[in-house]
């Protein structure tokens, strides 16, 4: 029997002693030798100027080394391009401290940067700045009008497909209709920990930047174009993140800030951003969307149209895929998406746990509720009436699809068939009892990735690869797939990453890591492996002569024919006879085009949520959720359940506490802070259970993964959403759902 | 039509900052004397000078526990509280809990449970827990949840958390039982 195989299993987290013992060093945790610090300040206002900034009075005060404004930040990078990272929106990036021009509030005008994090608080507090103030517009209903579509877009941006079939004509000629408008306001990443970098000068206008990011090597190439580094001058290292979601793909100001004081004072600096602060660096957009769909007789969709209008910045036209979705998860041939974009006065929105997908789900799975109960039809039974074996946006086959099986093992485990289908109809403990659903789908990607293999000879394998891990369990599920893959124990196998001193991998977003990294520490191993069972066949009475590398395996220490397991060595005699002290091997991994081409891949989910309401008071209690994933293969279901679990709170939170206000008067969020922006807490999380079902998957990666950071959110908000119309008969269509809605 | 937004000139040139001075902290047993500025905060003072990072920065306002540390072995928010204030004090941090090669019972409960995944309020989440467990006031998982829920997890490992709280406070009053 193998104990090498790891894959599958749920093993604690490798990292998991560090993490809960205060030793894992996140970016503003490095205690670099003579560190300054740096203190951002915000522009109090939405648009304008900057008249005069009066640096001189604290740049008197003792240990304050600099004020730095656009007054005298030195000659940077010119063209836009040099300031475009690796998914850079359209238009012109954002520059920090480039010019007087005030763009949105809270845009950071000046860095003070001072001996220590006391002293450059103060000073900043004091630091008098003079604005011309001009108006601005931050409210997105009254750019209805103003929409346009956008062009190109970020990497990964995809225009909705043409219209199928005659969606207009097919809406009126339908038995049931319905059509109806869902909103949800700006929502912010808030990861727990802050914005930070700490820059180590190291002599000769060399830097390392301890920097938070969920993409180093975006970071690295960002440093270079805007400061004009070599290659050699700047590395970027994130060994752990505390939190992303989204936050961390673009590089924000806070490592500009930090690399210029370092680069200007010859001197380290830290600069961490206030939580304040984090409302400033890209947020899920505000967005209005319109559902209309209409069914025949059988059940079955007649018509869906779906258009959704967010806002973004007046400098970049940020975009994200809302409406796609909406065209592949139902079969309808009468199909019309829309997707438009407003320009107002507000920084950047930004990529956030499933971008696009969660906003657009909202939409068309409260719609889908709407359209059940217009067509008489239980939710559940209109989704398998209307289900999807091809997707019709692209006219491909799936990879692989069990959402099927999602639906009947969801609705088995949560008891869907007690639910009576009339609004108010259930009732427990004094209250309304609702009971919801909603499913979604997300792409499973697969991203070029690389990596190094390296094995000691007392047998120590060490694999190194450019990735990050910010809570997803990156250094385990690798850690797992590298010993398994080379017959050792997790013990035996070290996983190193976030490094650009490493080999290159992706940005870690759109739930691709375990798919690209994870196949590149398969190859990497794979081509360790192959030079090990060279050394193994040099041995004189080797019993592996002649044998190819498909015709052995690795397990449990040993090297061995696949067919005759008593034809074996020991990997660590192996090497140690050999008289090699380590053997290396690097490899990389790109998707197999050839293979995928004819194929649409991607995850599902349902979720099925109950939620209690007290009809006096118009308070909502989300009592249980059930998820069901279908997301190809688990390689680790400890910390695959983790990752359904908090998907399944963030679904909570953006359903009925998730909301950055804005102040249009100052053209300013107002609740941009912890006691303000409301997230969920231990005492609101109910009884969740987490269903994966298992999909074999060969076209996808060679490991069969999809993903799961994302796809797990998607459905969790429109379930609950389902759940309060189905408990109280009051359809909610703008989120959050906070109690006032419900009275 | 823009509108000018002027600030106020300081009359008699800015204020100084108040100067340093030693402040004596017990932090694990050890005895340690940083020079600090009076409205240092514990928080700062812990991770910037005496350089135990496991204490976390998540608000700096007292919103979000991730600062959580236990003194005289109440859990407090490090970032509410001046590190001046504390010199006669026994400050106790996740770094006192527990090492890597040597956890605490709580610090194993959140690993074997998952009870995280980014780490970063992990620590906080522990010292709270370990206050939980000092109090003595925790028996009900609804008691866990209402009295966890100063300590705020982005991650959403709050089922992992209850699990973990619960398998030790379950632990120590079987413990005390016999």
């Amino acid at each position: 029997m193998s104990q090498t195989n790891h894959i599958g299993k749920g093993p604690n987290r490798v990292d998991g002693p560090l993490k809960v013992s205060g030793t894992a060093h996140y970016s503003g945790e490095f205690n670099v030798p003579n560190l300054a610090y740096g203190y951002v300040v915000s522009s109090p206002i939405a648009k304008g100027k900057i008249v005069a900034i009066h640096a001189d009075e604290v740049r008197a005060l003792p240990g304050v080394l600099e004020v730095f404004s656009h007054d005298n930040v030195p000659h940077l990078a010119w063209f836009d391009k040099s300031y475009k990272d690796q998914i850079a929106p359209g238009g012109s990036p954002f520059r920090p401290l480039h010019e007087p021009d005030i763009t949105f509030n809270q845009q950071p005008v000046a860095l003070v940067v001072a001996d220590t994090f006391e002293l450059a608080r103060y000073a900043a507090a004091l630091l008098r700045i003079d604005y011309e103030q001009e108006a601005h517009e931050t409210n997105l209903e009254t750019k209805r009008a103003e929409g346009f579509v956008p062009g190109k877009g970020k990497t990964g941006f995809q225009p909705p497909p043409p219209p199928r079939g005659n969606p207009d004509k097919a809406w009126v000629n339908a038995t049931h209709q319905m059509e109806a408008e869902y909103a949800h306001g700006a929502q912010h990443h808030n990861p727990m920990e802050l914005f930070t970098t700490t820059v180590e000068w190291r002599g000769d206008g060399q830097i390392t930047a301890y920097d938070k990011t969920q993409g180093v090597f975006n970071v690295k190439n960002y440093l270079m174009g805007v400061f004009g580094l070599g290659k050699d001058d700047v590395r970027v290292v994130n060994q752990f993140m505390g939190g992303g979601f989204g936050s961390g793909l673009r590089p924000q100001y806070s490592v500009f800030m930090g690399v210029l004081a370092a680069l200007e004072l010859k001197r380290s600096v830290r600069v961490t951003l206030t939580r304040q602060q984090m409302f400033s660096i890209g947020h899920r957009p505000n967005t209005l969307q319109v559902v209309k769909m209409g069914t025949n007789p059988d059940g079955t969709l007649a018509a869906l149209q779906h258009h959704a209008l967010h806002e973004t910045s007046q400098f970049e036209d940020y975009t994200e895929n809302i409406v796609n979705w909406s065209g592949m998860l139902y079969q309808c041939d009468n199909v019309k998406l829309g997707y438009e974009l407003a320009k107002l006065d507000i920084y950047s929105p930004q990529d956030m746990r499933a971008p696009g997908a969660a906003s657009g789900n909202v939409g068309l799975e409260v719609a889908m509720d709407e359209m059940a109960y217009a067509a008489g039809l239980d939710p559940l039974e209109f989704r398998l009436r209307n289900y999807a074996d091809r997707d019709q946006n692209v006219d491909k086959p799936f990879s692989s699809k069990k959402l099927r099986e999602c639906y009947q093992q969801g609705a088995a485990k949560f008891g869907w068939e007690k639910r009576t289908q009339e609004p108010r109809s259930m009732r427990a403990n004094g209250k309304l009892v609702g009971m919801g659903m909603g499913g979604g789908v997300w792409d499973a990607t697969q991203n070029k990735s690389a990596a190094k293999a390296l094995i000691s000879a007392d047998g120590h394998l060490t694999v190194r690869s450019g990735t990050g891990e910010n809570g997803t369990g990156t250094y385990t599920i690798m850690t797992q797939i590298a010993a398994e893959t080379l017959g050792l124990p997790l013990e035996a196998v070290t996983f190193e990453l976030g490094d650009t001193d490493q080999p290159e991998a992706p940005i870690q977003g759109g739930s691709w890591t375990a798919a690209s990294v994870g196949t590149a520490v398969k190859n990497a191993c794979d081509a360790l492996g192959e030079k090990i069972l060279k050394l193994a066949q040099k041995q004189d009475d080797s019993p592996l002569k002649g044998a190819k590398f498909d015709e052995v395996e690795f397990v449990n220490g040993q090297l061995r024919l696949r067919l005759d397991h008593d034809q074996a060595v020991v990997l660590r005699d192996v090497l140690q006879a050999s008289g090699e002290t380590q053997l290396e091997a690097d490899s990389s991994a790109t998707p197999n085009m050839a293979k995928q081409q004819g194929y649409s891949m991607h995850s599902h989910n349902v979720a099925f949520a109950e939620v209690e309401v007290d009809e006096d008071l118009g308070t909502i209690k989300v009592t249980r959720v059930v998820s069901a994933v279908a997301a190809g293969r688990i390689l680790n279901q400890k910390t695959a359940r983790s990752q359904v679990l908090g998907s399944v709170i963030w679904g909570l939170g953006m359903a009925l506490m998730e909301e950055t206000i804005m102040d249009h008067k100052f053209g300013r969020y107002v609740n941009h802070n912890f006691a303000e922006y409301h997230i969920p807490v231990n005492a609101d999380i109910p009884h969740i259970d987490a269903i994966f079902v298992h999909e074999d998957d060969d076209i996808v990666n060679p490991l069969g993964v999809k993903g799961i950071g994302e796809v797990g959110m998607l459905g969790v908000t429109a379930a609950i959403a389902n759940a309060v119309f189905h408990a109280t008969g009051k359809r909610v269509r703008d989120l959050p759902i906070m109690l006032d809605k419900l009275l | 039509m823009s509108q000018p937004l002027t600030s106020t000139p300081y009359t008699g040139g800015v204020p100084a900052p108040v100067p340093t001075g030693p402040v004596r902290l017990h932090i694990n047993g050890e005895t340690r004397t940083l020079q600090l500025a009076p409205w240092t905060s514990l928080l700062d003072a812990l991770r910037e000078y005496a350089h135990l990072t496991g204490t976390k920065k998540g608000c700096d306002h007292g919103q979000c526990g991730a600062c959580t540390v236990l003194v005289n072995g109440l859990r407090i928010n490090s970032c509410l509280t001046l590190a001046v204030m504390h010199e006669d004090d026994d400050i106790t941090t996740i770094e006192g809990l527990g090492t890597p090669e040597n956890l605490s019972p709580l610090q194993q409960a959140f690993v074997d449970h998952d009870a995280f995944q980014c780490g970063y309020c992990t620590p906080g989440q522990i010292c709270s827990a370990q206050g939980l467990l000092n109090e003595g006031r925790a028996h009900s998982e609804a008691e866990i949840k209402e009295l966890m829920s100063g300590n705020l997890c982005r991650c959403g490992a709050y089922v992992g958390i209850l699990d973990a709280v619960k398998e030790v406070v379950d632990k120590e009053s079987s413990d005390v039982g016999a």
